[in-house]
C-alpha cells in the first residue's frame, strides 16, 4: 500500500520532467528536463531494488548515475562550443 | 609537475587510502580475495595517478578534518531549508520569484576551496553558481535581496566561507 | 529502523515530485535548473538513504550512490547554466538584475582554450 504512494509520486515527477523535455522551447530546457528525469530514475532504481529485494539493482543505479552525469556534461560542453 | 612541497610518499599514500576506501564500499565484503585485488589495484592506480588526485601544496591536518566534519551538519541544515524554500515557491499559485544574476567575492584562493563553495551555494536556498572568474562568482539568485556585491556576499556565502576558509586555507 | 527508513523514502519521493513540478512549472531555464537541481538532489539522497535504513546490509553502497549524486548534481547544473547563458538564452523578463552583462566575454562563446 505504502509502495503505491511512493511509486505514484515518482511516476508523477518523471512524467512532469519528461513533459518539460518534450515541450521545452529551447534546447537547454530539454536538457534540464532529461537531467531531472535521470536523477529521479536513479532513485526509482534504488526503490525497485528494495521492492524486489535484489541487491544487483543498486549497481545498475550506480552505473546509471555515472553515465547520466557524463552525458549531461557532454551535452553542456556541446552547447557551449559546438562538438 | 615539479614542485616538491607535499612529499610524494604521503600524497601517494593518501590517494591509495581514498581509492581503497571506495573499493571497500563498492564490494561491501571482507573476503581476503577482494581485499587483495582491491589493494593491488588501488596501489597501481595511486602510483599512476596521485599527481592528478591531490594537487601539490595541499597539506592535511586533523584540525582541518575536524572542521570539515563540523561543516557537514551545517551544510545539510542549509540544504533542507533550501528545499522547503523551493517547494514553497513552486507550490504557491503565483510563484513569488524575483530572479537575477548577482556577483559575489570570495576570499578562498585554492581551486578545491572554490569548488566546495560553489557546490554548497548551488545546493542552498535559491542560489545557483553560474561561473567562476578569479575571485568572483556569478550567482543566479531566485529571489534577489540585494544587488550590491558586499551584501550579497554576506547573505549567500558568509555562512559557508567561515568554515571553508579554515578547511582549505 | 524500518519505519524510519520508510518515512525517509516518503519525504524523498515527495521532493522528487516537487522537483518534477518545478521543472515543469517555472518560467526560464535558470529557474527550472534551481528547482531541478535542489529538489531532485535532496529527494534522491533521502530516498536512497531511506532504502539503506530499510535494508541495513545495503547501507554502505547506498551511501556511495547518495554521496555521488550529492557531489555531481551541482556540477552538472553549473555546466548547464553556463552553457545556456553563453548560448544567449535570455533571462525571464521579470528578472531584476544581470551582473553577468558587465563581463563582455561572458555572453559570447569562447574561441580557443578557456
Amino acid at each position: 500500500m505504502i509502495w503505491l504512494v511512493f511509486f505514484s509520486f515518482i511516476a508523477a515527477g518523471i512524467a512532469l520532467s519528461l513533459a518539460r523535455a518534450g515541450l521545452g522551447p529551447t534546447t537547454p530546457d530539454r536538457v534540464v528536463g532529461v537531467d531531472g528525469t535521470v536523477t529521479i530514475t536513479i532513485a526509482l532504481m534504488v526503490l525497485l531494488a528494495s521492492f524486489f529485494d535484489r541487491q544487483i539493482y543498486l549497481d545498475v543505479a550506480l552505473v546509471y548515475a555515472v553515465l547520466g552525469f557524463i552525458g549531461v556534461l557532454a551535452v553542456a560542453r556541446y552547447l557551449e562550443r559546438g562538438v | 609537475m615539479s614542485g616538491r612541497s607535499g612529499s610524494t610518499v604521503s600524497r601517494g599514500f593518501l590517494t591509495f587510502l581514498a581509492l581503497f576506501g571506495v573499493w571497500l564500499a563498492l564490494v561491501g565484503t571482507l573476503n581476503w580475495e577482494e581485499l587483495l585485488i582491491g589493494g593491488v589495484l588501488s596501489a597501481v592506480a595511486a602510483a599512476l595517478g596521485y599527481r592528478y588526485m591531490i594537487p601539490v601544496g595541499v597539506n592535511f591536518s586533523l584540525r582541518k578534518l575536524a572542521y570539515l566534519i563540523a561543516y557537514i551538519p551545517v551544510f545539510f541544515w542549509e540544504m533542507i531549508k533550501a528545499n522547503f524554500d523551493v517547494a514553497y515557491r513552486v507550490l504557491h499559485p503565483r510563484m513569488p520569484i524575483r530572479p537575477g544574476i548577482v556577483l559575489i567575492k570570495t576570499g578562498l584562493s585554492s581551486d578545491s576551496g572554490k569548488l566546495a563553495l560553489a557546490n554548497s551555494i548551488t545546493l542552498t536556498p535559491g542560489t545557483l553558481t553560474m561561473d567562476v572568474r578569479g575571485d568572483s562568482l556569478l550567482i543566479h539568485w531566485i529571489n534577489v535581496k540585494s544587488e550590491k556585491t558586499e551584501e550579497a556576499t554576506e547573505i549567500i556565502g558568509g555562512r559557508f566561507e567561515r568554515f571553508l576558509r579554515r578547511v582549505f586555507s | 529502523m524500518r519505519v524510519f527508513g520508510e518515512v525517509l523514502i516518503g519525504i524523498g519521493t515527495a521532493f522528487l515530485f516537487l522537483g518534477g513540478l518545478g521543472i515543469f512549472r517555472l518560467l526560464d531555464v535558470y529557474n527550472r535548473l534551481q528547482a531541478g537541481t535542489k529538489c531532485t538532489t535532496l529527494g534522491a539522497f533521502s530516498t536512497i538513504i531511506g532504502v539503506g535504513f530499510v535494508h541495513p546490509a545495503w547501507m554502505l553502497k547506498a551511501i556511495v550512490i547518495g554521496v555521488f549524486i550529492l557531489l555531481t548534481n551541482p556540477i552538472s547544473a553549473h555546466a548547464l547554466a553556463r552553457a545556456s547563458y553563453r548560448n544567449g538564452i535570455p533571462l525571464w523578463e521579470g528578472s531584476v538584475v544581470d551582473r553577468c552583462r558587465e563581463f563582455e566575454e561572458c555572453s559570447r562563446l569562447p574561441k580557443e582554450g578557456e
